[in-house]
């Protein structure tokens, strides 16, 4: 069986990608352990959403939306449950973040580091917002749109995606 | 399903599993319960990693610090005798451990000094998987005889209340948490409001009058209202105090360093309870309770379900 094959859309050649058995497991686990413990120790690591970063890693790698979509299920709920929001919050959000993430990782070519960083802060913010209007009018929970905070957490997330974007790129068949 | 192309598939199973969660959150809505299995069966497996995470940064640091030592100690005493470089290479160590020594002293100093009052000394072994709330995990539970609604604090002052108790762990909602708040007071007006979390480090004091002379650098400490924690404990000093529509606003910084928690104590009651005060909270306390006519009823804390009924099982 092929690891890596073509995906064809329209005149462009797309590669999906696949990892080393055990490598998406194990990223998601580290990343909702590291989200919950880093700040006791480094109180401005509050501010990364590594669940996230994962989600659309590998979302954009896999490009397949049904496995992307349920990732996302997966790891927002297990975030959920580590959190005191009610779980399907970061459920829902993650789960659309992957399929969208998936389908368009699909249609274009998201190796570039640009393109990793601009579709990252995008993701993100797109995540906050989907979060923001469940809190609205799911939850009844007045939240603000914008804030500064999400704003510097939008850059430094996009950031840190695009080195661990290429770290996980080390653990894909070749 | 089957018949659909590999598209609409996906898009169904998008619609279904959002949908899925949709009636998830409004069971939990309705039900007033937070999914207790499924977060039972995280915390369980996640806790023992945090634990163990806990044990493994704090060997970290002290192999840091003894390098840091040991080279200190190569570059600074090459001409001296192997005796001379073991006591130095001792008392680093010893200085390594000191903060922590000092820290749990003062937990024990304060736990003695209240020994009529049931109370457990925990470890904080993480935090919130959500990056917009403050919540902590500490490494006792159940099994140590913690319930929900039980207040956490430390010797400086209010850190929060427990908000899920598990076997061998609990979350802590923290008071800088937007739905966090505290029955407080400011202690020489006695002028009654309670705090309320932000969710930034400071903290928000909510219906104080427009009328009511507030200082700055004034402390505010527990009311005893919100049944959750004991009257007379320090919140925080207020910051900033500026005139608002109806009350006023203002900003008080907690007492207890909450972005550094590395042990906290468990008030292991839900009934109110009494500290014995330190002398610099006595003069506080001495003036008559004043609750101003404008000033707002106190609310149990926030997410503040606790009520005199609530007794531990």
């Amino acid at each position: 069986m092929n690891e890596t094959y073509d995906l064809r859309v329209g005149e462009s050649h797309i590669e999906v990608h696949k990892f080393h058995g055990g490598t998406i497991l194990l990223s998601l686990l580290i990343a909702v352990v590291l989200q919950s413990s880093l700040p006791v120790y480094i109180s401005k690591a509050g501010i990364l959403d590594l669940p996230l970063l994962i989600t659309i890693y590998f979302g954009l790698s896999r490009r397949n939306p049904s496995t992307g979509l349920l990732l996302g299920t997966v790891i927002g709920v297990l975030q959920d449950s580590l959190s005191k929001t009610p779980l399907g919050l970061f459920g829902i959000s993650k789960t659309i973040i992957g399929y969208l993430a998936s389908s368009i990782g699909a249609r274009l070519d998201t190796e570039h580091p640009a393109a990793r960083f601009a579709l990252t802060a995008a993701f993100f913010v797109l995540h906050q917002g989907i979060v923001i209007l469940i809190q609205k009018l799911l939850l009844a929970q007045p939240q603000p749109w914008f804030t500064m905070r999400l704003l510097v957490a939008c850059l430094v997330n996009a950031t840190l995606g695009v080195f661990l974007y290429y770290f996980l790129d080390r653990f894909r068949k070749s | 399903m089957a018949g659909l192309p590999s598209r609409h598939r996906s898009l169904f199973l998008l619609i279904g599993v959002v949908l899925l969660q949709v009636l998830l959150l409004a069971v939990q809505i309705k039900r007033d319960s937070q999914g207790r299995l499924i977060r039972v069966w995280t915390v369980s497996a996640v806790s023992p990693v945090e634990r163990s995470g806990a044990w493994g940064v704090g060997k970290i640091r002290d192999a840091w610090r003894h390098y840091f030592a040991l080279s200190d100690t190569a570059r600074q005493n090459e001409q001296l005798h192997r005796e001379n470089g073991e006591l130095k290479l001792e008392i680093m160590q010893l200085q390594g451990k000191s903060a922590e020594a000092d820290r749990l002293a003062a937990l024990l100093n304060f736990k003695q000094k209240q020994n009529k009052v049931p109370m457990v000394v925990a470890r904080v072994i993480g935090s919130s998987a959500d990056p917009n709330s403050n919540v902590l995990y500490i490494d006792q539970g159940q099994r140590d005889g913690i319930r929900k609604n039980m207040g956490v604090i430390t010797p400086e002052g209010v850190v929060g209340k427990v908000m899920e108790a598990y076997r061998d762990a609990s979350q802590v909602l923290v008071v800088t948490d937007r739905d966090s708040g505290v029955g407080a007071m400011i202690a020489d007006s006695r002028i009654q409001s309670p705090v309320g979390g932000t969710g930034e480090p400071l903290l928000n004091m909510k219906y104080v009058g427009n009328d009511d002379e507030v200082a700055v650098g004034s402390r505010v400490v527990t009311s005893g209202m919100d049944r959750i924690f004991p009257k007379d404990l320090p919140v925080g000093i207020i910051t900033q105090v500026k005139p608002g529509g109806q009350y006023k606003q203002i900003r008080v910084k907690p007492s207890a360093n909450l972005e550094k928690l590395e042990e906290v104590i468990v008030l292991l009651t839900t009934d109110p309870v009494v500290l014995k005060q330190p002398a610099s909270v006595d003069s506080g306390s001495a003036a008559p309770t004043k609750a101003p006519a404008n000033s707002a009823p106190q609310p149990t804390s926030t997410a503040n379900t606790a009520k005199p009924s609530d007794k531990r099982p």
